[in-house]
């Protein structure tokens, strides 16, 4: 047995405790820690498969940037877990159908006779071969209008979101960052000259009352 | 030495990459931890002097013990868990903010070929584990189920995804300029150009030509830090400790093993895309891994120097900083660069 082995086994298990915790965590908070478990594990498995910019993608989209927001979320969710579970098993018949069903298609599609995944050959590459330098050659090159389609959606997307959300409330009492940084230190102070003023010697008698 | 690794790997069979890269981990790590031990004390001694005082000088000569003996209290003192704390995700939390921190080392190079992986996807590795080290802080913070705690927490978060975003976008000023994302190949790259040829060699380095990404990166990598003045996750005055405020001993002590180590880590990144690794600055004095050593020396008293100058940044200042000056700069200058290289003056062939 190869150590490579070891490690899918090892990754897979993972994967699928994390997934099956997922939906079974009490705490929606643990819910998605087990999620980002689930990512790590998937892309430990990917990158097995030399799949090493899609790895680190996921790490670093989902992992690094989603969860994290998400998790921002559902820890400020005040979430009675009490109600949540109300209705558990009179919904348990359906949904469990519903899941069998599913994971039957999958089995279907992706057990391999139904894309035809015998008659390929093995996934052999040289050292040399660089995933990501790949990708980016097809996707600026084959694909470079669809994929500048895509991330034109996706700024619109961006903007709209932050359009949707906006709201100008009137009676906040924000600062206006831009006018502070452009104030300067003489609009603030000013620096008077003076003749100078000569000080009164102390006299004697003051001297006597500071010892006193 | 290579009788022995084929001894050692007819004896343990498939667990043989396991165990000698658990070795190659460890050379990594106990220098690592040492120079962490010394950089708290180094940063105590340094402010001392920037605010005229005269620091730690009691334990051992010089005061040269005081780590040691910091370490020790640390790892004697009780783990106090708070009443209603979650106490499985109280421990995860700070296990979650050192994981990252030390394997990030995984793919820095030290010196030609010195590099525990030499993975292609090197940069984008730093960027993915570089993301991950915020969930420390976030779950710690909520797992102590205190409101100062999760106040860091949120902070940290909001935070730590903004810089991200300018860090990420100053990298790629950086893959362009040498075409690729191995890091080994990053600082080849800048061995390369007219000033170098010309004995010069730091003047070839990215700083120079990426001037503004430098800048941007090297501010970046301290609020990624969570540093002064961006340590707003911290706050003493205002959120007493932020995540760490109800941890006690060694639970402590981790988020501050995380956070040195992590420091060392972004001077080493940083020496590394922009001021040519382990290359040497002169022609005629041979590269080496002293080179990367005085380069990290260097940008971590630039971080202490800065904690000791700056005041705190306020809160709405650090996004304001993040996305509306840094994101737009880069966006702007990856244009600049891309025109560059395509102009007659491209200075990077």
């Amino acid at each position: 047995m190869e150590f490579k082995t070891i490690l899918f086994y090892l990754f897979a298990v993972l994967t699928v405790f994390a997934a099956v915790r997922v939906i079974t965590a009490r705490n929606p908070v643990h819910a998605v820690l087990f999620l980002v478990l689930a990512f790590f594990n998937m892309s430990g498995l990917w990158l097995l498969l030399q799949a090493e910019f899609l790895a680190i993608a996921l790490i670093m989209v989902y992992v690094g940037a989603v969860m994290v927001l998400f998790l921002f979320v559902v820890m400020m969710l005040d979430i009675n877990i009490e109600r949540m579970r109300q209705g558990f098993w009179s919904n348990l018949p359906l949904g469990a159908l519903v899941g069998f069903l599913m994971v039957g298609e999958m089995a279907v599609v992706l057990t391999g006779r139904y894309f035809g995944l015998e008659s390929f050959p093995a996934h052999e590459m040289p050292a040399s071969y660089s995933n990501t330098k790949e990708l980016a050659r097809v996707l600026f090159t084959d694909y470079v209008y669809p994929f500048e389609l895509a991330s034109i959606i996706l700024l619109v997307a961006i903007i709209a979101a932050v359009m949707l959300t906006l709201r100008h409330r009137k009676d906040t009492k924000g600062m206006t960052s831009s006018a502070q940084v452009a104030v300067r230190s003489r609009d603030r102070m000013r620096i008077v000259k003076m003749a100078s003023a000569t000080e009164l010697p102390a006299t004697t008698a003051d001297q006597e009352g500071d010892k006193a | 030495m290579d009788a022995i690794l084929v001894q050692a790997q007819q004896w343990l069979g498939p667990l043989f990459p396991l165990v000698w890269t658990l070795l190659k981990v460890v050379l990594v790590i106990v220098p690592l931890m040492l120079s962490v031990a010394y950089l708290t004390f180094w940063e105590r001694k340094i402010i001392g002097w920037m605010q005229v005082r005269i620091g730690p000088n009691r334990v051992g000569p010089w005061g040269l013990l005081q780590p040691i003996a910091d370490g020790m209290k640390l790892f004697f003192k009780e783990v106090i868990f708070p009443t209603v704390a979650d106490k499985k995700l109280f421990i995860v939390g700070p296990v979650m903010a050192i994981a990252p921190a030390l394997a990030l080392w995984a793919v820095i190079p030290f010196a030609d070929g010195w590099v525990l992986a030499n993975v292609d996807a090197g940069v984008l590795y730093l960027l993915a584990l570089g993301s991950v080290g915020v969930y420390g802080i976030i779950i710690a913070g909520w797992a102590s189920n205190s409101k100062y705690a999760f106040l860091g927490a949120m902070r940290s978060s909001a935070q730590m995804i903004s810089y991200e975003i300018s860090m990420g976008m100053a990298l790629i000023t950086v893959l362009m300029v040498s075409g690729s994302l191995n890091l080994s190949e990053i600082v080849h790259a800048q061995s390369r150009g007219i000033f170098s040829s010309m004995g010069a060699g730091f003047l070839s380095w990215n700083w120079l030509p990426l001037l503004p990404m430098f800048g941007v990166y090297l501010i970046s990598g301290v609020a990624e830090l969570n540093r002064a003045p961006f340590d707003v996750v911290e706050g003493e005055s205002e959120i007493v400790a932020g995540h760490m405020v109800e941890y006690s001993g060694m639970s402590f002590a981790m988020f501050f093993l995380a956070e040195y180590a992590n420091m060392i880590l972004v001077s080493a990144m940083v020496s590394v895309f922009f001021l040519g690794g382990w290359l040497s600055p002169v022609g005629f004095l041979p590269d080496g891994f002293f080179w990367l050593a005085v380069k990290i020396a260097a940008i971590l008293f630039f971080f202490l120097w800065i904690r000791a100058t700056f005041p705190r940044y306020r809160y709405d200042q650090i996004m304001r900083l993040g996305w509306k000056v840094f994101v737009p700069l880069t966006l702007v200058w990856i244009l600049v660069v891309g025109i560059w290289m395509m102009s007659p003056l491209n200075v990077w062939k």
